[in-house]
């Protein structure tokens, strides 16, 4: 028998997070397809293989939290309850995206729901997360903010001029570091000396904590405890997820640098597969239920791509909205 | 009348807001109980307390992207850079972040945050905390850029910037902070995208920011000894800038000298320079525009090194006479 599963969850909520786990895959997979056949341009990061990272951070948070995310932020995005409909018309381009065509990929904000945005920038969301948490403690308005980056971001300086603010200034904000194992082509045994970046979290005075970021249960389990923490006052925490992406780290990368074998390591620990596993064992909810649950998933997907093809383009006479706010 | 310095100007319109408005707050290097570098937070700590008065580490980018967060997310951050050269460490957070968020997320949102930084030469700091980059910011679409010349200015200007909802980089430069005049108690604010006519004349045009608008009107008042009657404009704002002010005062007159303290090359007065050629007023220019701004050299330590690298009253009384006829000179070598 597994470890029991947290308790903090309920049955229900664990099939709505299954659930998104397969949004995550789906949304991924089809972008993926869409790029390989030209139908969408730019570029795109895809979080394929870690999705328990993202779902299990998120399932932790009260609807007020907020996020930061990143340049692969797909997962960030649906797990803080964005519809994928609007994400995908994002990616076309479209006035019905999240950002009405004009960000893409790498910039989709809903702060309706409290993702204050993807990030182009690699260590971009650090300090806007630190400010966030800023406005929650002066306005007093008890939220807390998940800032999630990945292994690569924490050479960056932002990582650690925000770490050391947050810490001296108590801010509620977690820290949630997705070890992917590479910063685009870099392997973290190449760009850092230290094994876990969790450590690094020393330096400023804060737990830092390693998790398994491939079981859905431990991240959820660590970063509840980080948050309940900084809720309660008592500043930011690091959680570092060990995962591994399964694509490249965008649509040019032909994954050199890595050995096949290490891919099929690390496929072989799908989180999704181990989340079904474990779900079914500890009679959360029997195969079938959970295959009807894929299932929803996969056809939201499906419809997601309808809604983005189905919707308009900008006007020409858009180009110029919105740089600035009306005083 | 009561004369106040721009340097207390300013602290007067953020004390008035921060009185007005708990959202706003001030953070920065040293602004608690040390008062601020140059002194403008002096004695605001113990007004507002540490909690609004938020003395920072010293880390430009995380100061810089914390208050985009904050301004993001409800508040109304003043975010005090030291120096105007620091800026060069918070490039990520004011280019790429606090610029391109309303857009870049479809008109959602937005960062109303002040920058507030000293700028220029003058004062024997070299190199590295010395230069005039206003440029760079204007450059940006997303930002809004000032450079007050003057204590009112400054205090309404501030006002304006605090109360607007995007991010404004907001340029005070060091050796006008001890100068005064009279500065309203009340708060008032000056719109941005509003130029001063700072002296009229009808033979000739400076247009000047920030230190230069101080050594035009000084031109001005030498060249009015030879019957040279300049008019002076000071744009205030960069970002929004008042074309039409400007353009107005070329047609009257014919001829434009501008002056900024910053490097000439790839300076806003070559953008001032071709929005003038492009406008109407081409038609009425009698001489060609003449840029007058630093030498393309880092701001050398030596005092008179330094001083010889920006434009001075003697080099704008000297371009502005090359705008003139020959027959203008010789009536004042007459003159004479």
């Amino acid at each position: 028998m597994r470890q029991a599963l947290p308790d903090f969850i309920s049955k229900e909520a664990y099939k709505t997070y299954y659930k998104q786990m397969w949004l995550v895959r789906f949304f991924d997979e089809k972008v993926d397809e869409f790029f390989a056949k030209g139908l969408i341009h730019g570029t795109t990061h895809l979080a394929v293989g870690q999705e328990a990272s993202a779902v299990g951070a998120c399932a932790v948070l009260e609807e007020k939290d907020k996020i930061t995310s990143t340049h692969r932020g797909h997962g960030h995005c649906i797990a803080k309850g964005a519809e994928v409909d609007r994400m995908m018309a994002e990616l076309f381009g479209r006035t019905t995206g999240y950002c009405k065509g004009k960000g893409g990929s790498m910039h989709i904000a809903d702060l309706d729901k409290g993702n204050l945005g993807a990030n182009g920038i690699v260590g971009g969301g650090f300090a806007i997360a630190t400010g966030a948490a800023l406005t929650s403690q002066m306005k007093q308005e008890g939220y807390v903010v998940l800032c999630f980056f990945g292994d690569g971001a924490t050479n960056e300086g932002s990582f650690h001029e925000a770490l050391n603010l947050a810490s001296v200034w108590k801010l509620p904000v977690v820290f949630i570091c997705e070890n992917n194992q590479y910063g685009m082509s870099g392997s973290v045994k190449d760009m850092m000396n230290v094994e876990h970046v969790a450590t690094r979290a020393e330096s400023y005075g804060i737990p830092g904590k390693v998790t398994d970021g491939n079981d859905i249960f431990s991240v959820m389990t660590d970063v509840k405890e980080a948050v309940d923490l900084a809720r309660e006052g008592g500043g930011p925490s690091l959680i570092e997820c060990k995962t591994y992406r399964w694509k490249g780290h965008s649509k040019s990368d032909a994954k050199k640098y890595r050995t096949r074998e290490e891919e099929k390591e690390w496929r072989n620990r799908d989180p999704i597969k181990a989340m079904k596993e474990a779900l079914v064992e500890h009679g959360v909810a029997t195969e079938e239920e959970l295959d009807k649950v894929r299932q929803e998933a996969k056809q939201e997907v499906e419809g997601a791509v309808d809604f983005a093809t189905e919707s308009p383009e900008p006007g020409l006479d858009t180009l110029l909205e919105d740089v600035y706010a009306d005083a | 009348m009561r004369e106040i310095t721009y340097l207390e100007a300013v602290r007067e319109a953020i004390s008035q807001e921060m009185r007005a408005n708990e959202d706003v707050f001030m953070l920065g290097e040293d602004i608690g109980v040390y008062g601020g570098a140059f002194g403008v937070s002096r004695g605001m700590i113990e007004e507002f307390g540490p909690e609004r008065i938020r003395n920072t580490p010293i880390s430009e980018a995380a100061i810089s992207g914390t208050a985009v967060g904050a301004a993001l997310t409800g508040m109304r951050p003043i975010l005090e850079l030291q120096f105007s050269d620091f800026i060069t460490i918070a490039m990520d957070n004011l280019v790429n972040q606090a610029a391109k968020i309303r857009y870049m997320y479809g008109g959602k949102g937005s960062v109303p945050l002040v920058v507030r930084t000293p700028s220029g030469s003058g004062t024997g700091a070299a190199a590295q905390h010395s230069q005039s980059l206003e440029a760079w910011m204007a450059h940006v679409p997303g930002l809004k850029v000032v450079q007050p010349s003057s204590a009112a200015d400054a205090k309404g200007l501030l006002k304006a910037a605090i109360d607007d909802p995007n991010p404004v980089i907001f340029y005070e430069h060091k050796l006008l902070y001890k100068t005064s005049e009279h500065v309203p108690e009340e708060p008032y604010s000056i719109p941005l995208g509003k130029a001063d006519v700072k002296r009229e004349g009808k033979d000739v045009t400076i247009v000047a920011t920030a230190i230069m608008v101080h050594r035009a009107l000084e031109a001005a008042e030498k060249l009015a000894a030879d019957g040279i009657e300049v008019e002076v404009i000071d744009p205030r704002t960069l970002v929004p800038l008042d074309t039409e002010t400007i353009i107005d005062s070329v047609k009257k007159t014919g001829r434009v000298v501008i002056a900024h303290e910053a490097v000439k090359r790839g300076g806003f007065g070559g953008e001032i320079a071709a929005t003038i050629a492009e406008s109407d007023a081409f038609d009425f220019l009698d001489a060609p525009i003449r840029r007058l701004g630093a030498e393309a050299v880092p701001i050398p330590y030596n005092p008179t090194l330094e001083k010889a690298t920006v434009p001075s009253v003697e080099s704008i009384v000297e371009a502005v006479k090359h705008t003139l006829p020959a027959s203008f000179k010789k009536g004042r070598e007459l003159h004479a």
